[in-house]
């Protein structure tokens, strides 16, 4: 609270940063403790989550106030303009220290009260339980058991308390083991195929050097091995470039050499790492941000930006790792949504944007396969939304033992209730439980044209790019009238059944004076009332269709003809750069 | 000329016919006719393939003694994708099979999907032994297909063979004048959009236009209908005087009137005022008595000012500020002609390479500058449509010949005001008066397609851009137009290589001459039988009175995967997808229907089949 010095400011103007005619709209701002709220003259609201914003800068002074841009994490880019310098000062100092919070305790998720009551609390956070997600793999088994080595984070601070390893690893093997790989992290289970009988595993890079070795670490490997009984060998896949694992064994680090391990075969699928990856993002946000763009400029853009080049690595090697190690079954990795988000959190306070690329590569996946997935691309977005808004409790920490000690799940609230609660808005309509049955895993094509720009995501609030109409909502609410009429019509039949019930038994008599009563009652019965015209949603889905042509640029001829406004200011777009 | 002197073998035994995406090869007996490339394979005799001569773009051959698929001809490694079959036979496949005795004819077609490689299995087994030569058809569509065929002379014979049947010029000689479908009367379609009918809708909002019959004989202008539209204040000798002073006597004419402000949007070629600046006052009169006093005009030039300049020194240029004082002109440059063709030939090249990097796929997409054209003829289209219905402004659209850039605009323009344009109907009649009508010569642009090595100077895929930029447009408003992709596909193919007479010729005035409104069948009285209506027809769509204003952002405009990928990608998961749309759609307007339901719930191929082989 001690930050903010202004809480209302008017006559603040919002562009549109990719309308040429400076359109502009003007409102009130509000700068409230967790969020920045501007209320446009037609009362329609922008909320801004103070941990959403990654950057703010204020850009130098023009005549008609004073340029305040905003960059957000979900990729939203905000461009106002205050009247009176001092106000626009205010409010940047204030934004500077309310989006850069030091301590856990002042993130949104602990002041955040969704009326929830203290039951409700602790059933939203046990809604996925890994050890039933285990569970569900077919673990523990004969050939994997639940380890209490890490009971009390005392071999790896990083890994939770419940770990799966081959049931012949002994404690000291993991101990040993732990202590030649960085951080601790050792091998233990993350993906257990019950019919292939195969497992994922994954570790951090061993200590190796140039030279060293560990016994403990070969037997831990070699345990692994005997433990997938069906597989001859065991693939090691580094996700790095091998020219990066060579360059760590300087520093002590590096990769496991095939010598000293039996039956190992080494695979680099060469995912470049998180330094590479942010300043990859960066680029193409850079790129898809600029005014005026031509498709030259956007599609190479694109490409120097690396990004969709990355994606495809991930995809490629996920590829790999499903058709060679255990052909595994995609359909589970996603559908089960909310099981495999808690695993694959991704930390808000190390910038990388390695969980966006998880869930690029899951939306490249439902393009592909368009019935497979159970939910949509709203709900990756929303996902997204919420890995950086810190409003719930499910993304803070970096590992399980942070969580624990911030007392989380006491404090704060789980996000998988409420996005179960909407989960209707959230399921793709053509979603198919049998999607494919004789594909067990899906085989994602991974030619280069097949990964597109997710415009969705990087423009989400950019609304004049958007499609003007949109199947989806389409899609949805047909078959959410369609379910509608399917119950209509078992009600009825119902009443039928009833019906003609009572009129076999007690309404015998009555039926030979009035001929046909059955029909007549269903003639006119009273659901039909019920009944909508067909697809009214027509309306209510063509939102912003015919919008306005200043929208969409095709020409400065709305300024040439009606000098409709002054120009705002002028600003070159290129001037707010990412600074997170 | 006799098609026989053409033909050196007919027939070859044991041919062996390849596809990307096929599981084996298919054996068969290859036969040459004087329209088809047939083959019937052995010894089942289940498939066949039916191919149009017409259709093959280019013929790549080579020669070995010991047979073996080159990588080259070979790209794609063969998969272990079962043979899919669509067993649909379309009747400008069948021309020989009398009515009654239709025999159900499968066809090769869609057979399977790019898969990334798997297997190396290699055509060992299946291969003839001793010498052989292979055969690569490039297709106008964009398909490729390959034969192997037993012994070095038979091979380059169907091969010239080929190359002859599929260059042949006369318009008369070819397909649509010999093709006579059991199910259609020779006349039924030519007639169906006549401009009367356009013209009364308009006059009963406006009395500024008049019908003229000035073009009877095709007098004043070669490349326009009999009928055009004039402003009914200037008298047919001020409009034949003006059509003097145009390229190619394209005076401007009514192309569009919008009911909403009553603005309308005009084309013509460009005016040749040469280096000695001319003036017409005829020319000036006509667009002079459009505007009101103190009333703004936009012509819409489709060249950079630059080339609009230099025009001047080949006897055009444009329309001097001086002598049109009410008219501002606005450059947009549009691509065209040979850079407009080699962009698309450039695009196939990248789409035909899936195996790339991402980078190097960005490179060639970006390196084809196809999409940029996309991007700017939407936003010209536009910008036209913005003077019309923001402006209140009335629109004057040429470049140089005004066929090609210039219908390209006005098309869209339409199809952006005017909801009419999006009905099924009234796409068609767009495209049979904004096209076929209003002269883009078809048969000079799309005489050849992307991967033939002969190319003369003529041929541009500007019908191909257009077709683009209305499938942006259903992207952009899925709801909004009644025909789906699978009909632009089809305006796509017909355009190229066709059995019906619609796209031959390049003007009204050949047709005329070719008698192709009496010795061929429309394509259009094709299109409207119910049966195949139906495949046409967007399941969404709902009437929208609005104007569509689409985005142009390059984030916006995406890759046509349905056409430049069709023969390439994997679109099972797709297909099957849009056919679980369909079915909920479908089943919500029908819900009291429910053999209808179940008839859609089919596979599209097995009840257009059934229908076909019924007739």
């Amino acid at each position: 609270m001690e930050h903010i010095r202004t809480t209302k400011v008017e006559q603040v103007k919002l562009l549109d940063r990719f309308s040429t005619s400076n359109k502009s709209l003007t409102g009130t701002l509000y700068l409230t403790a967790t969020h920045l709220l501007f209320i446009d003259s037609s009362q329609r609201e922008t909320w801004i989550l103070h941990h959403h914003i990654a950057a703010v800068e204020k850009l130098p002074l023009t005549t008609s106030g004073c340029p305040l841009v905003i960059q957000c994490k979900n990729f939203r880019i905000v461009h106002f303009v205050v009247p009176r310098e001092r106000d626009c000062h205010d409010i940047y100092n204030s934004l500077l220290q309310l989006s850069r919070t030091a301590k856990y305790e002042e993130l949104y998720a602990f002041s955040y009260n969704p009326k929830q009551n203290e039951s409700e609390q602790v059933k939203g956070w046990q809604l996925i339980d890994l050890a039933e997600e285990y569970r569900r793999m077919g673990v523990p088994n004969d050939y994997w058991q639940l380890s209490d080595a890490n009971r009390d984070y005392k071999i790896c601070e990083t890994y939770p308390r419940e770990l799966y390893v081959p049931r012949t690893a002994s404690k000291p093997i993991i101990v040993g083991s732990s202590k030649f790989r960085s951080k601790g992290r050792f091998p233990v289970l993350s993906y257990y195929h019950k019919n292939k009988e195969a497992a994922i595993c994954r570790c951090s890079q061993p200590l190796s050097g140039f030279s060293a070795r560990c016994l403990e670490d070969e037997h831990m490997l070699q345990a692994i091995s005997k433990a997938n009984p069906s597989n001859r060998h065991m693939y090691v896949m580094d996700t790095r470039p091998k020219l990066n694992a060579m360059a760590n064994r300087a520093a002590g680090k590096g990769y496991e050499n095939e010598d000293n391990y039996s039956n190992i075969r080494f695979q680099f699928v060469g995912i470049e790492n998180i330094h590479v990856m942010r300043s990859s993002l960066q680029k193409l946000l850079e790129v898809s941000g600029t005014r005026g763009l031509s498709v030259n400029d956007f599609l190479s853009g694109l490409e120097n930006s690396g990004w969709l080049r990355h994606i495809k690595a991930v995809l490629d090697a996920a590829v790999f790792l499903a058709k060679v190690l255990i052909e595994k079954d995609w359909i589970s990795f996603g559908h089960k949504f909310s099981d495999r988000c808690c695993q694959l959190d991704g930390d808000p306070k190390e910038i990388s944007p390695v969980f966006t690329q998880f869930l690029e590569s899951v939306w490249n996946l439902t393009e592909q396969f368009p019935q497979a997935f159970e939910y949509n691309e709203a709900f990756l977005l929303q996902i997204h939304e919420h890995v950086h808004s810190c409003q719930f409790g499910n993304f803070l920490g970096n590992c399980q033992k942070e969580r624990e000690e911030l007392k989380l799940k006491e404090k704060t609230y789980s996000l998988w209730p409420f996005l179960l609660a909407e989960q209707k808005k959230y399921q793709n309509p053509l979603y198919n439980p049998d999607f494919s049955p004789d594909l067990t895993l899906l085989e994602p094509n991974t030619v280069s044209f097949n990964f597109k720009f997710w415009r969705n995501m990087y423009h989400q609030f950019d609304r004049s790019m958007h499609p003007r109409q949109s199947v989806f909502n389409l899609i949805m609410n047909t078959s959410e009238q369609n379910k509608q009429l399917e119950e209509d019509i078992k009600e009825l039949e119902a009443k039928i059944k009833q019906r003609n019930g009572q009129s076999d038994v007690v309404l015998e008599k009555e039926q030979e004076q009035t001929a046909h009563p059955a029909p007549v009652a269903l003639k006119s019965p009273p659901c039909f009332q019920k009944e909508q015209p067909p697809m009214p949603m027509n309306d209510a889905v063509r939102t912003i269709e015919g919008s306005n042509t200043a929208d969409n640029r095709y020409s400065e001829l709305v300024s040439e003809f009606s000098k409709a406004e002054p120009a705002v200011v002028s600003l070159e777009y290129g001037v707010a750069r990412m600074t997170c | 000329m006799e098609f026989s002197e053409l033909i050196k073998t007919a027939t070859v035994e044991k041919a062996l016919l390849w596809r990307p995406g096929l599981d084996t090869p298919v054996t068969g007996t290859l036969c040459v006719t004087s329209h088809h490339l047939l083959l019937s394979s052995c010894p089942r005799g289940d498939l066949e393939l039916w191919l149009l001569i017409r259709n093959v773009d280019a013929v790549e051959k080579r020669c070995r003694s010991s047979p073996r698929l080159s990588p080259r001809v070979c790209p794609l490694a063969v998969s272990g994708v079962p043979l899919t079959l669509s067993c649909r036979m379309s009747p400008l496949l069948s021309p020989w099979a009398a009515p009654g005795s239709v025999l159900p004819l499968p066809r090769l077609q869609n057979l399977g999907w790019y898969q990334p490689p798997r297997t190396g299995a290699s055509l060992r087994d299946t291969r003839v032994s001793g010498s052989s030569g292979t055969i690569t058809l490039r297709c106008k569509d964009l398909k490729v297909l390959q034969l192997e065929i037993p012994g070095m002379e038979q091979c380059l014979n169907i091969a010239s063979s080929i190359e002859a049947l599929s260059s042949v010029d006369s318009v008369m000689m070819m397909y649509p004048f010999f093709y006579r479908p059991p199910s259609l009367r020779l006349e039924q379609g030519w007639h169906q959009f006549p401009l009367e009918t356009f013209f009364q809708r308009l006059c009963s909002r406006s009395s500024q236009w008049r019908l003229s019959t000035v073009n009877r004989d095709f007098g004043a202008c070669p490349s326009y209908p009999e009928a055009v539209i004039v402003p009914a204040a200037v008298g047919d000798d001020t409009v034949t005087k003006a059509a003097r002073f145009r390229q190619g006597g394209r005076f401007p004419v009514l192309s569009y009137f919008h009911p909403k402000n009553g603005t309308a949007l005009l084309r013509s070629s460009q005016p040749l005022t040469g280096h000695n600046r001319r003036r017409c006052p005829e020319d000036e009169k006509i667009l002079g008595t459009i505007l009101d006093e103190g009333e703004r005009g936009f012509i819409i030039d489709t060249r950079s000012a630059q080339a609009a300049k230099q025009a001047r020194m080949g006897g055009g240029g444009t329309e001097p500020k001086s002598a049109y004082p009410q008219w501002r002109r606005l450059h947009r440059a549009l691509e065209r002609g040979r850079p407009l063709q080699e962009s698309f030939s450039r695009l196939v090249e990248a789409c035909s390479e899936p195996c790339v990097s991402m980078d190097r796929w960005l490179t060639r997409l970006d390196g084809s500058r196809w999409l940029s054209h996309v991007k700017a003829a939407l936003s010209t289209a536009c910008l036209a449509a913005q003077c019309l219905d923001r402006e209140d402004c009335k629109v004057l659209v040429h470049g140089a010949e005004g066929t090609d850039t210039t219908l390209l605009v006005t098309a869209l323009a339409q199809l952006i005001l005017d909801p009419c344009c999006r009905s099924l109907q009234g796409f068609l009649g767009l495209l049979e008066r904004e096209w076929i009508q209003a002269g883009h010569p078809f048969q000079l642009r799309c005489a050849r397609s992307a991967s033939s090595h002969a190319r003369s100077k003529q041929e541009a895929p500007v019908f191909l851009l257009f077709l683009d930029c209305v499938w942006q447009l259903s992207r952009q408003f899925p709801f909004s137009l009644e025909f789906g992709e699978e009909l632009l596909l089809t305006l796509f193919d017909n355009a190229y290589a066709s059995a019906y007479g619609t796209f031959l010729c390049n003007n009204e005035k050949e047709r005329r001459l070719c008698k192709v409104k009496e010795s061929t069948h429309s394509l259009w009285a094709w299109l409207n039988q119910p049966e195949e209506k139906q495949k046409y027809l967007n399941p969404l769509y709902s009437h929208n009175p609005l104007v569509i204003w689409p985005s142009v952002e390059p984030q916006s405009i995406q890759l046509w995967q349905g056409l430049f990928l069709r023969w390439i990608r994997p679109s099972q998961h797709l297909d099957e997808a849009w056919r679980e749309i369909r079915r909920l759609v479908e089943g919500n307007n029908n819900s009291t229907q429910e053999s209808t339901g179940k008839r859609l719930s089919q596979p599209l191929p097995d009840s257009t089949a059934g229908t076909e082989d019924g007739r």
